[in-house]
């Protein structure tokens, strides 16, 4: 182990709760360092069951209240056929608004989230979101713009979305882009539909899309859904793209190739250049998956690796929060030969200094029902404007260098697979302590939440065996870096018995999820059970 | 700037130390020189918080809304009340950043929420089960055609000219990749004439919408009739605020429900994010797109939630799945969750009505003005249109100066509705009163447009 940033990190100044360095492994309850510093919390509130919203509900109560109108009051019989009207009235439930309020505030104490601690899931950039974004993404001037208003009523929403995508293109290396995907898969399935108008318009009828066997699962389910077969080429002891199998793959029914730069495993793939050559040789063309974009802002760029379409989430790299599960935005930068086919309308910035909307000549057509996630894409622009292209580089650094900075500190209590300089993320196992003790990937994880920290991506890329995918993001102080070290190796170092029982901190403990698939309950109103 | 990487310069040479490096620049050593951006990004730097606020407030006014611009409005996107109580938790920071319920155990806020908004989809919908959210009335459509065409093994899709336009653009958009051939069915008098279907290959998908884009209250009986002749799906689009008064998908024989969800608590904010509604009938569960949460127990058998039918998603199905549906719109469930718990039983019926009878005394106002003639036959509940006598484009400019949006343009060609940029054989103005909408508001639109129209 390494010491010198815990000596940094114990500083005086940051006030330890008995004199104990940050970053000293104790075990014990009480002997933890404070807090302070470091993002991680203690064990949460919430441990009491909540009822749901329906067993609350007292006939006649309620929350609502209406606007006063001034119209006539007529009845329902009077505006709509009687034969459309349903019988009664479809019940929600009946609650004030008062306890509306405390249900979910107290579902809120029942959930974990990146501002209660530390977030290290792999591909998934659990960064800090600025609240200042949220201030933005809450201006009465955004939020009460209708979608089909005259685009003289929304100049300034065009004018942000023109300058995102201006940006993007920049930080990517592309030509232009659609800001309509509404999510990273979404971004995907435009992509591989622009690369399927790209062919077609040049006579050519490919079938086979190759991705890597450590590909997120989206990939495969994308090439499907745009009308290609999927052709997986193998990764090689490096953690890279084999490529003398990839270019056994390749030959003219290959459409083209997605790769995530750097990869799953957090590696660089260091051949990029030969494989962009070797792919576009065939006549393929290079899509870049950019969950893993974080990593290379300002450092590297899609375009002059070779790529020729670039999905963006939004959601990871640019602060957007998750949400809970969305809303992202996934956006497509596209090389010039492709910008023709984009999706439309985009908002184009006209001589006068006027905004319009414009539909490319080729375009494969709409892909949302309106211009994307708008309030998400003005997240991220005020993300990028606080930013700027010296605080992008600053992300990139800081990212790659903890995720690296965390590698070190786990050596020799877990297995690390790829133990080489890695991006953003990197894999760590537990095969070896799963043969000699029992520890699972899964048992981290749910360890892990009793320490007051959110589990890592496990059991992914399936190419590891009990893959521990890390990615700390450049949020995090050392000191939070260091608790977390501290306490994965304390994990690795405890009993069968602690891990099987973790977590038992948490609002529930494991939970049955075999009983839900066989016995299924998706509704309240199926509380007993479909099976 | 970097504002947000808390890291000292001490600190970094401390780690780069631990990590045996003496730069951040040696970070980047595995990628090739030649790759390397020399010159930084062609950005600008980065600027202080009240900075960019100041910045995202100018394009913000750039904008014309609320009562310089008084919304008669709607087309999918309806300017409905967000109230406090809504707006307050929606902002809450556990729901705002959590990720995906991966880690059940610290994510039951999230995943309860989830099943209450399901539970509350499917009464909606009149379905067994709903999903936990898809991007949009768009996506959720795209989704049930596919659910069908797999369900029936089946390619051909037949779908309601009265279906939205942009909604029926992007299930043409997407067809390129699955195949899928989609048969528009024309209106005839407002409605879909189910009679008027050329000559094909049976279809596996009978899509329909109520209300239609025209607002026109569709019978499904006729649609239900064709799926049963040719044991098709049934796809069922429907407006969750017209259900406050009107009959279900589910109890008029709809298969899927489909629809979009952001008139419950999500401000217009130029068209997302929103909410794609899904449900179906039990026996298509295993072919649902996107998440479902599922009740359950823990090890102290306490009730708990938990995503569930996991095998039917992208990452364990991968090449094989039927959606790629992986980020979904969760936020936006949860403010519709709340939406509708402060609505309640009463008060959503109450919204639905309110809704209708702004609509019944907009459009008597309209159609008493000189050379403005009804667009459809057929009941209406929250939307209509009308001929308009000058191009509805030039209205709608002309309206804005008058400070109101006096609704959508609208076409029909060759009896499917297209926008205001497509051929079209006729044109009218669709318009929608939601309840924010007054009397005096209403009578000062239709003053304005008598004006302009004149």
């Amino acid at each position: 182990m390494t010491d010198s940033i815990r000596a940094t990190a114990g500083a005086p100044q940051h006030g330890s709760m008995d004199g104990t360095r940050l970053g000293d492994v104790t075990g014990a309850q009480g002997h933890r360092p404070a807090p302070a510093g470091r993002a991680t919390s203690i064990p949460m509130i919430g441990r009491d069951s909540e009822p749901t919203i329906f067993e609350m509900s007292s006939p006649g109560r309620h929350a609502h209240s209406f606007r006063t109108t001034g119209l006539p009051e007529w009845a329902a019989e009077d505006l709509v056929p009687s034969e459309h009207l349903r019988a009664a009235p479809l019940a929600l439930t009946e609650v004030s608004e008062r306890d509306l309020v405390a249900h979910v505030t107290r579902l809120t104490h029942r959930q974990y989230s990146v501002d209660l601690g530390a977030y290290p899931l792999g591909s998934c950039t659990m960064k800090y979101n600025p609240k200042l974004c949220d201030d933005v993404a809450a201006l009465p001037g955004l939020t009460g713009s209708h979608p089909a208003a005259p685009a003289s009523c929304t100049q300034g929403w065009m004018e942000m979305l023109c300058d995102l995508s201006d940006t993007l293109c920049e930080v990517t290396g592309m030509h232009a882009a659609t800001l309509q995907p509404p999510a990273g898969a979404a971004g995907e399935l435009t992509g591989l539909l622009l690369m399927r108008a790209f062919h077609s318009a040049n006579g050519s009828t490919r079938t086979k899309v190759i991705i890597p066997d450590s590909a997120h699962g989206t990939n495969p389910a994308s090439v499907t859904l745009g009308g290609y077969q999927t052709v997986t080429v193998p990764s090689d002891d490096r953690g890279l793209v084999d490529i003398d199998a990839l270019r056994a793959r390749l030959d003219t029914d290959v459409a083209g190739i997605m790769l995530t730069n750097p990869n799953t495993l957090g590696l660089f793939e260091e051949d990029i250049a030969e494989i962009a050559a070797a792919v576009h040789e065939i006549g393929g063309l290079l899509y870049y998956d950019g969950a893993n974009l974080n990593a290379i802002l300002g450092v590297t760029r899609p375009g002059d690796m070779g790529f020729d379409i670039v999905h963006m989430n939004l959601h990871k790299t640019f602060a957007v929060p998750h949400g809970g599960g969305g809303p992202g935005a996934g956006p497509v930068a596209v090389s010039e030969r492709l910008a023709q086919y984009l999706p439309g309308p985009v908002p184009c910035r006209e001589a006068d200094g006027s905004f319009s909307w414009r539909t490319p000549e080729h375009s494969i057509g709409r892909v949302h029902s309106w211009h994307g996630n708008a309030l998400a894409l003005a997240r991220a622009w005020s993300y990028i404007v606080a930013n700027g292209g010296d605080g992008l580089r600053r992300v990139a650094e800081g990212a790659v260098l903890n995720a690296n900075w965390l590698r070190h500190a786990l050596r020799g209590a877990y297995d690390l697979p790829y133990d080489r300089p890695n991006m953003h993320e990197f894999v760590a196992s537990t095969a070896s302590l799963k043969k000699d003790k029992g520890l699972r990937a899964i048992d981290v994880g749910k360890r892990l939440l009793e320490e007051g920290f959110h589990a890592p991506t496990v059991y992914f890329p399936l190419i590891v065996d009990e893959a521990l995918m890390i990615e700390p993001t450049e949020t995090e102080s050392p000191q939070t870096l260091a608790a977390l070290a501290d306490a994965l190796i304390d994990i690795a170092a405890g009993t069968e018995e602690a891990w099987k029982a973790a977590p038992r901190t948490t609002p529930v403990g494991r939970v049955d999820e075999a009983r839900a698939a066989r016995t299924l309950v998706p509704t309240w109103d199926a509380r007993d059970g479909f099976s | 700037m970097g504002h947000y990487v808390p890291h000292t310069d001490d600190e970094i040479a401390a780690m780069l130390a631990d990590i045996g490096l003496s730069s951040l620049d040696e970070l980047f050593d595995v990628v090739p020189a030649a790759l390397r951006l020399a010159g930084g990004l062609n950005l600008a730097q980065g600027v202080s918080e009240p900075d960019v606020i100041a910045e995202m407030e100018r394009l913000a006014d750039r904008n014309r809304v609320g009562a310089d611009l008084v919304c008669f409005a709607g087309a999918g996107a309806y300017d409905h009340e967000v109230p406090s109580a809504t707006r307050r938790l929606t902002m809450r920071t556990e729901f705002v950043t959590a990720y995906t319920p991966y880690q059940p155990e610290v994510a039951q806020g999230v995943l309860q929420a989830l099943f209450e908004y399901q539970t509350m989809v499917g009464r909606l919908s009149g379905l067994a089960v709903a999903n936990a959210s898809l991007y949009d009335g768009a996506s959720a459509m795209v989704e049930a055609v596919n659910l069908a065409a797999a369900a029936t093994r089946r390619a051909t899709v037949w779908v309601s000219g009265g279906v939205h336009p942009h909604w029926r653009a992007t299930l043409a958009t997407f067809a390129a990749g699955t195949g899928h051939q989609v048969v528009d069915v024309p209106l005839r008098d407002g409605v879909t004439d189910w009679a008027a279907v050329p000559d094909g290959e049976a279809p596996g998908a009978i899509v329909v919408a109520n209300p239609n884009y025209l607002g026109v209250i569709e019978d499904l009986g006729p649609a239900r009739a064709a799926a049963d002749r040719h044991h098709a799906l049934l796809l069922g689009g429907f407006d969750p605020v017209s259900a406050g008064l009107l009959r279900s998908p589910g109890d008029d024989g709809a298969d899927v429900a489909f629809g979009e969800g952001q008139p419950f608590g999500t401000p217009l904010s130029l068209g997302g994010p929103y909410l794609g509604l899904f449900a179906c009938r039990l026996e298509h569960v295993r072919r649902l797109p996107g998440r479902l949460v599922g009740r359950t127990v823990d090890v102290e058998s306490r009730a708990a939630y938990v995503t569930t039918l996991r095998a039917r998603e992208q990452d364990i199905r991968r090449e094989k799945a039927s959606s790629n549906v992986c980020t979904n719109q969760t936020l936006i469930a949860v403010a519709a969750m709340i939406q509708l718990s402060w609505l309640g039983t009463g008060g959503l019926r109450e919204l639905a009505l309110r809704c209708a009878r702004g609509t019944r005394y907009t459009r008597e106002a309209l159609l008493s003005i000189p050379g403005v003639s009804p667009f459809t036959r057929g009941a209406v509940l929250r939307e209509f249109a009308v001929h308009v006598p000058i191009d509805p484009v030039v209205a709608v400019d002309r309206m804005a100066e008058e400070g109101f949006l006096a609704g959508v343009p609208v076409g029909l060609h060759a009896g499917v509705t297209v926008g205001p940029g497509d051929e079209a054989g006729e044109r009218g103005l669709l318009v929608a009163v939601t309840e924010r909408r007054t009397k005096a508001e209403i009578d000062a639109y239709a003053a304005a447009l008598e004006k302009v129209v004149r």
